[in-house]
């Protein structure tokens, strides 16, 4: 006898029920999805390629007035009036002054409170200290700026009197408060990742807490805060509104922060609050400022980089 | 064999480096409050100055020239259109940008120059973005001074943020979801959106809410567009006027924004002016603590909650 063994299905495309069957679509749409996705995440590089573009396209035309020389090496920045000179030194004089102003402030500070945190807060005072800081970086910079004009300088004014109303000192300290949570809270992040056996290696030398900190945590975590450093830097040179409230935005070639300056920052917003037309020498000439900016963000970024490499601790 | 003399220069010794460390220990409480305390001034400052200010005309009025009847109307209708705005344009762009990052990217050239290109951008200063956004928005693009330019430009600049916070987020969920899933016969879309997104939505959500709090305090950027600071009146609503207006012809209009509206304030020598400067701080940095502290009480939550 013979049997038929009939399969209970053809293995055809209805062997499979229409709700399960693998639709003809499927590989398109997952196709067309990973493209969509991809087409945004390119949307940073196309930032960048039209920041670089457009801040070179306009300052290639500043620099066929300008010589290169000029800009470079003259004394006085006075875009805006007939006798027109082009310094950039003028400007960049008072944004290395407010920062180095900023950083005397937020490196000391910042460092005090990311080893505080890390090696000695209990942990109820961290719990609570961490998301505090974290809101004062998210304190708007206008703000900051209020503050420094209405309530730093005054206070500054009580303390030595000759200090006129706008001055890169206030502006530079605030700034450095505006900066502390940036370096305290990668510093801290960076010593944080430090491993235990280390601090344990030390405290059963008979180390302090500051032995440890000091001689142990922070070397090992040297590539994390100088990258903190270096965020820092980027931050307060590219800072703008604190500057142009509080350091009054006349352009003074001085290291001296008692004095009022423009910044880099400063003289672009005080070009963008006037009127100038499109095409104008004086509109390009914020794009050249911006470029000077960029060059020198990109370069702080540059030396980041190196060090994270040169000083990396693989665990 | 250790000398009496020797014993006692070491518990010197030892009682100096205690000294150091409680030294210290002070120190860092020292670093800490002169934190706090500037935050106290800041706040208590503006609120002396401005409460008096703050009361229901303040914002139904338009700016004006006396200081006494000026109001922020044009400047929270301003704020938050352009709120608008940088949220359609960040979140979407933001979240499909992690997303590929983590779950479809290869490791090859091009997956690398997009993630330098993102931690560059996170450092580039804000007023560099307003100077992209004047080349590009107001003239390439023809946008002109409005609404519509201010908002992606503001997207732009927190879009970093967004991504970050989506990868990190994204990065937290084991690869047994992803397993499971594919095991399943999911396709690598199914596995996103009906896994990973809604597992890492509060993750990315608090990312979202950093950033938009970080664009409601931005000025400079919108400063460089050549933002007007003086603007009385609003927008045009959806179909109304005559000829009505389009949907989407508020984009387009000329406007005002909170940080803006201060700066007006704070630059003009008159004292009145100083108090509404003071009185729409107050409201601007009401607004960004309450952001950011949702945000972080999210975030708290989320630790405690979640345990994979």
């Amino acid at each position: 006898m013979s049997v038929t063994v009939t399969l209970p299905m053809a293995p055809s495309d209805n062997a499979v029920s229409e709700r399960l069957r693998k639709r003809a679509t499927r590989h398109v749409k997952e196709r067309i999805i990973e493209a969509v996705l991809l087409a945004a995440a390119l949307v940073s590089v196309f930032t960048t390629l039209a920041i670089v573009y457009i801040l070179v396209s306009e300052s290639w035309v500043f620099f066929q007035h300008v010589p290169l020389k000029d800009f470079l090496f003259d004394t006085q920045w006075t875009p805006l009036f007939d006798d027109a000179h082009y310094g950039i030194m003028v400007l960049l004089s008072g944004t290395i002054t407010s920062s180095a102003v900023a950083l005397l402030v937020a490196i000391p500070l910042g460092t005090i409170i990311a080893i505080y945190l890390s090696e000695f807060a209990p942990f109820k005072v961290r719990e609570i200290a961490k998301p505090f800081l974290e809101l004062l970086g998210g304190v708007p910079t206008i703000i900051y700026g209020y503050f420094a004009l209405v309530f730093l300088t005054p206070l500054l004014q009580m303390i030595y009197p000759d200090l006129p109303g706008f001055n890169l000192l206030s502006a530079g300290i605030v700034m450095g408060i505006m900066i502390i949570p940036y370096v305290a809270s990668l510093s801290e992040d960076a010593m944080r990742a430090v491993p235990m056996a280390l601090r344990e290696g030390s405290y059963a030398m008979g180390a302090t807490r500051l032995q440890t900190s000091l001689r142990v945590v922070v070397p090992a975590a040297t590539s994390g805060i100088a990258s903190a450093y270096i965020l820092g830097i980027s931050r307060a040179v590219g800072e703008t509104m604190i500057l142009a409230v509080a350091a009054g935005m006349q352009p003074n070639l001085t290291f001296n922060p008692l004095e009022p300056g423009a910044t880099i920052t400063s003289f672009i917003v005080q070009v963008a609050l006037g009127d100038l037309p499109h095409g104008s020498i004086g509109y390009q000439t914020i794009f050249a400022a911006g470029l000077t900016l960029m060059l020198m963000t990109l370069a702080f970024n540059l030396l980041g980089y190196w060090l994270r490499k040169r000083y990396r601790e693989v665990y | 064999m250790l000398q009496p003399q020797d014993i006692e220069a070491i518990r010197a010794l030892i009682a100096r480096a205690k000294r150091w460390d409680a030294f210290f220990g002070v120190l860092g409480i020292i670093a800490l409050m002169i934190g706090v305390l500037t935050f106290s001034a800041l706040f208590l400052d503006m609120a002396v100055r401005g409460i008096p200010r703050l009361d229901l005309d303040f914002f139904t009025n338009f700016p004006s020239r006396r200081a006494a009847s000026a109001g922020i109307l044009s400047a929270w209708v301003g704020t938050t259109l352009v709120m608008v705005v940088t949220a359609c344009a960040a979140v979407p762009l933001g979240i499909a940008a992690g997303v590929y990052l983590e779950e479809y990217a290869p490791k090859n050239w091009l997956t690398d120059i997009i993630e330098i290109n993102i931690t560059n951008l996170a450092g580039v200063p804000s007023i560099v973005y307003g100077l992209l956004a004047l080349g590009l928005f107001v003239y390439q693009f023809g946008l002109g001074q409005s609404i519509l330019s201010a908002g992606l430009t503001l997207a732009l600049l927190i879009l970093p943020v967004v991504i970050v916070a989506t990868r990190e987020s994204i990065r937290a969920i084991p690869v047994s979801v992803r397993e499971g899933s594919y095991a399943c016969g999911a396709t690598t879309w199914q596995t996103v959106s009906d896994h990973i997104l809604p597992y890492s939505s509060a993750g990315i959500l608090t990312g979202v809410i950093i950033g938009m709090a970080r664009a409601i305090g931005e000025t400079a950027p919108i400063i460089t567009i050549g933002a007007l600071t003086f603007i009385a009146f609003l927008p045009t609503a959806p179909f109304a006027g005559d000829p009505p207006a389009g949907l989407f012809d508020w984009a387009l209009a000329p406007f005002t924004v909170m940080p803006i509206q201060m700066f007006n304030w704070t630059s003009r020598p008159e004292a009145a002016f100083l108090a509404n400067a003071a009185a729409a701080g107050f409201v601007l940095v009401l607004m960004t603590l309450a952001m950011n502290g949702a945000a972080i009480w999210l975030r708290y939550r989320l630790r405690k909650n979640i345990k994979w």
